[in-house]
């Protein structure tokens, strides 16, 4: 097997005396796609940030590529090539796609002047790929639909040549047609090599998504497991009671639907 | 964050043809509905206070002075829209003019004599620049206790408020000093702080060429990316009322003429024998204004072109989106707050230059003034909503208002409540606008 693109090993982050992460250990391949699940407050957003660079760890070491990295601010992240499709999106909602997509890493010209045609046309050229029905490059974000701002922050990943991308509840603001467009979009990055953590509520969209998964609970990691190797059901008790599949009892499962 | 808005491209067609087909004749012009609004109502001032005042108002030597006044007030308004977008305000903005104003003074009129004698052509320059710098170490003090030790900008520069009309006072025990270097006072406008006649029309050919210039620069980058164009008609008849703007103020500007004793010293000087009809010099335009459109288009460019306004407004419109952008967010509102003190520094310098004095309750209450002006201009205290042009905009209203209303010889208290109510107004009309518009 191939090294892999990323571990995180005995990643700890506490908030006061709160354990939001505790020794949690994750990795990932290129061309996978990791899906990392678990209930409210288990920890998963707050451990894939301090790959992302929104949050400090206390202790643990992030490698990439087999080299140990030290990420302190979302500008070291993304020299790395970590893109970040954040839950709630991060978009300036009073500045228009082009400004979004380059936001922090806006193109230049020789005076140092910022080139907004250019990073029109960029934009424009990865939308004809992303999202082709995207016509709005100049209306603030605001003004768009769920959809076309989730497009926008897809794009601002994949223009940057992404290697690893975390998508942290990617569907959640969705309706079911551009749910698929964003799952379509996730099969395309991973056949392209990118590896892909995606953070779900939705155990489904893990499922049918994901080559593994991980399970944290309370801070916690429960596992990591091939899906091809174990059944929803078996997922949800690691989610929900935090037993590997083989210690979970028939009764146990039962009791899931109860 | 909305999501539930209705997709703006999925729009169905609906059958209201004519008032769809010019909305997105408007949309695709790029002409900003707010900027004609604002337009309307400086019309609606300037006609009615001409109507009321018998047409005093709406000659030469009115608007003339009213441009002058207008200038202090706008060159710090734009400051201040860069503030209020980053989520930010700057309550200081009167005290610091007095106190940097104070300390121009004091250097010029006391300090800079003993070294350089009176009147030395240097002082303008040094005063001036010590103003400025010193004008950047207050805001970049208080941006920095805003920015890094998170102290809401309402309380420090509230503190700002109190501190800095103390320490113009105590720079001078209150005393009024006076007068200011001779070149100095240039800046402040006055019978000879005019860039004359034939100057003024060389400014106004060289503004013509560069409006045209611009939009052909742009039109030009476009057509290099392929992108869609503005239409042509929109960019010609931007550029021809820019244009008839320029001309039409500078007509104005040189329709006033030095009062009959300077004439006659400017005559004696240049050894004209005085003609027995009397000599009519036109005065043109006068630095301050000529200062405040320099600052203005300086402000614009800062604020739509360069990296700093783009994280300016990103920061406005989602902190944590420009923090998680890579943005030096606190840096960047440090930035704003020096940016505006080198401004009140501006301010000062052309203020002192006017009254040819400081005193220590120099620029009491300009901070509210300057405010107005921003939120008139359609600044939003929300953030991330603002334009430079808006707050210029802004502070002509404001200054009109103030000028009419003492051509109509209303006293000072109706004054204070008529641009109360015009400013509390003026914000409700704007904010049921803006949510008509946004859906």
């Amino acid at each position: 097997m191939t090294a892999p693109l990323v571990e995180m090993k005995d990643m700890n982050v506490s908030f006061g005396g709160v354990h939001a992460v505790e020794d949690v250990s994750i990795d990932l391949y290129p061309g996978e796609i990791l899906g990392l699940v678990g209930g409210n407050g288990a920890g998963k957003s707050t451990l894939v940030k301090t790959l992302s660079g929104a949050q400090k760890a206390d202790s643990g070491q992030i490698y990439i590529e087999g080299q140990p990295v030290t990420i302190l601010n979302p500008r070291d992240a993304k020299a790395l090539g970590v893109e970040t499709i954040y839950q709630q999106l991060a978009l300036a909602e009073n500045i228009d796609a082009p400004g979004n997509m380059f936001l922090g890493r806006e193109l230049i010209s020789g005076l140092g002047n910022l080139d907004d045609s250019a990073m029109e046309a960029a934009t424009r050229k990865i939308m004809a790929r992303l999202n082709p029905k995207f016509e709005n490059f100049k209306t603030p974000v605001a003004r768009l639909s769920g959809g076309q701002r989730q497009s926008v922050a897809i794009a601002r990943a994949v223009h940057f040549n992404a290697k690893i991308l975390i998508m942290d509840e990617p569907t959640a603001a969705l309706g079911p047609a551009e749910t698929e467009q964003v799952r379509q979009l996730m099969r395309q990055l991973k056949s392209e090599g990118i590896g892909i953590i995606l953070i779900s509520h939705d155990i489904h969209d893990v499922y049918d998504l994901a080559d593994r998964i991980s399970v944290m609970l309370q801070g916690q990691l429960v596992g990591t497991v091939d899906k091809d190797d174990v059944t929803m059901d078996e997922v949800l008790a690691m989610i929900i009671i935090g037993k590997l599949p083989e210690e979970v009892t028939e009764s146990e499962l039962q009791d899931l639907h109860g | 964050m909305s999501l539930t808005e209705a997709p703006t491209t999925q729009e169905p067609e609906v059958k209201q043809k004519p008032s769809r087909s010019v909305r997105s004749m408007v949309r695709d012009s790029e002409i900003d509905v707010r900027m004609i609004g604002m337009l309307g109502l400086l019309l609606v001032i300037w006609v009615g206070f001409n109507i009321m005042s018998g047409g005093t108002f709406l000659t030469p030597r009115n608007l003339w002075n009213l441009s002058v006044q207008f200038a202090p007030v706008a060159i710090m308004a734009t400051g201040m829209v860069l503030i209020i977008v980053s989520r930010n305000i700057d309550l200081s903005v009167g005290s610091m003019l007095g106190f940097v104003g104070m300390a121009m003074a004091l250097i010029q009129a006391e300090l800079l004599p003993d070294w350089l004698g009176f009147d030395n052509p240097w002082t303008w320059m040094i005063v001036l620049v010590i103003g400025l710098v010193l004008g950047a170490l207050l805001g970049l003090l208080q941006g920095a206790i805003v920015a890094y030790v998170s102290v809401p900008a309402f309380i420090v520069t509230l503190g700002g408020l109190l501190v800095w009309r103390g320490a113009a006072w105590s720079l001078a025990s209150g005393r009024t000093i006076a007068p200011m270097d001779s070149t100095f006072q240039l800046m402040g406008g006055g019978s000879r702080g005019s860039v004359g006649e034939v100057g003024s029309w060389i400014i106004a050919g060289i503004a013509c060429l560069a409006i045209i210039g611009y939009f052909g620069n742009d039109r030009r980058q476009r057509n290099e990316f392929g992108l869609k164009q503005r239409p042509m008609w929109a960019t010609v008849a931007t550029a021809v009322i820019g244009c008839g703007a320029v001309l039409g103020a500078v007509l104005v500007m040189n329709s006033y003429y030095l009062p009959e004793n300077v004439a006659r010293a400017v005559a004696e000087e240049q050894g004209i024998p005085w003609p027995a009809g009397g000599l009519q010099i036109p005065l043109g335009i006068s630095y301050p204004v000529l200062i405040a459109v320099g600052v203005m288009l300086v402000m614009a460019f800062v604020a739509n072109n360069r990296r700093f306004g783009r994280y300016v407004y990103s920061i406005g419109g989602n902190p944590e989106a420009a923090e998680l952008g890579g943005i030096n967010t606190r840096w960047t509102v440090v930035k704003t707050f020096v940016v505006m003190g080198i401004l009140v520094g501006i301010a000062a310098a052309v203020t002192i230059a006017r009254l040819n004095a400081a005193t220590s309750g120099l620029g009491t209450l300009a901070e509210l003034y300057v405010i107005a002006a921003a939120v008139i201009g359609g600044t939003s205290f929300t953030g991330g909503i603002g334009t430079i042009s808006g707050a210029v905009l802004g502070a002509l209203v404001m200054q009109s208002l103030q000028s009419g209303m003492v051509l109509m010889r209303v006293d000072a208290p109706m004054q204070d409540i008529v641009v109360g109510i015009v400013l509390v107004a003026a914000v409700a009309v704007d904010i049921t606008f803006r949510r008509r518009t946004e859906r």
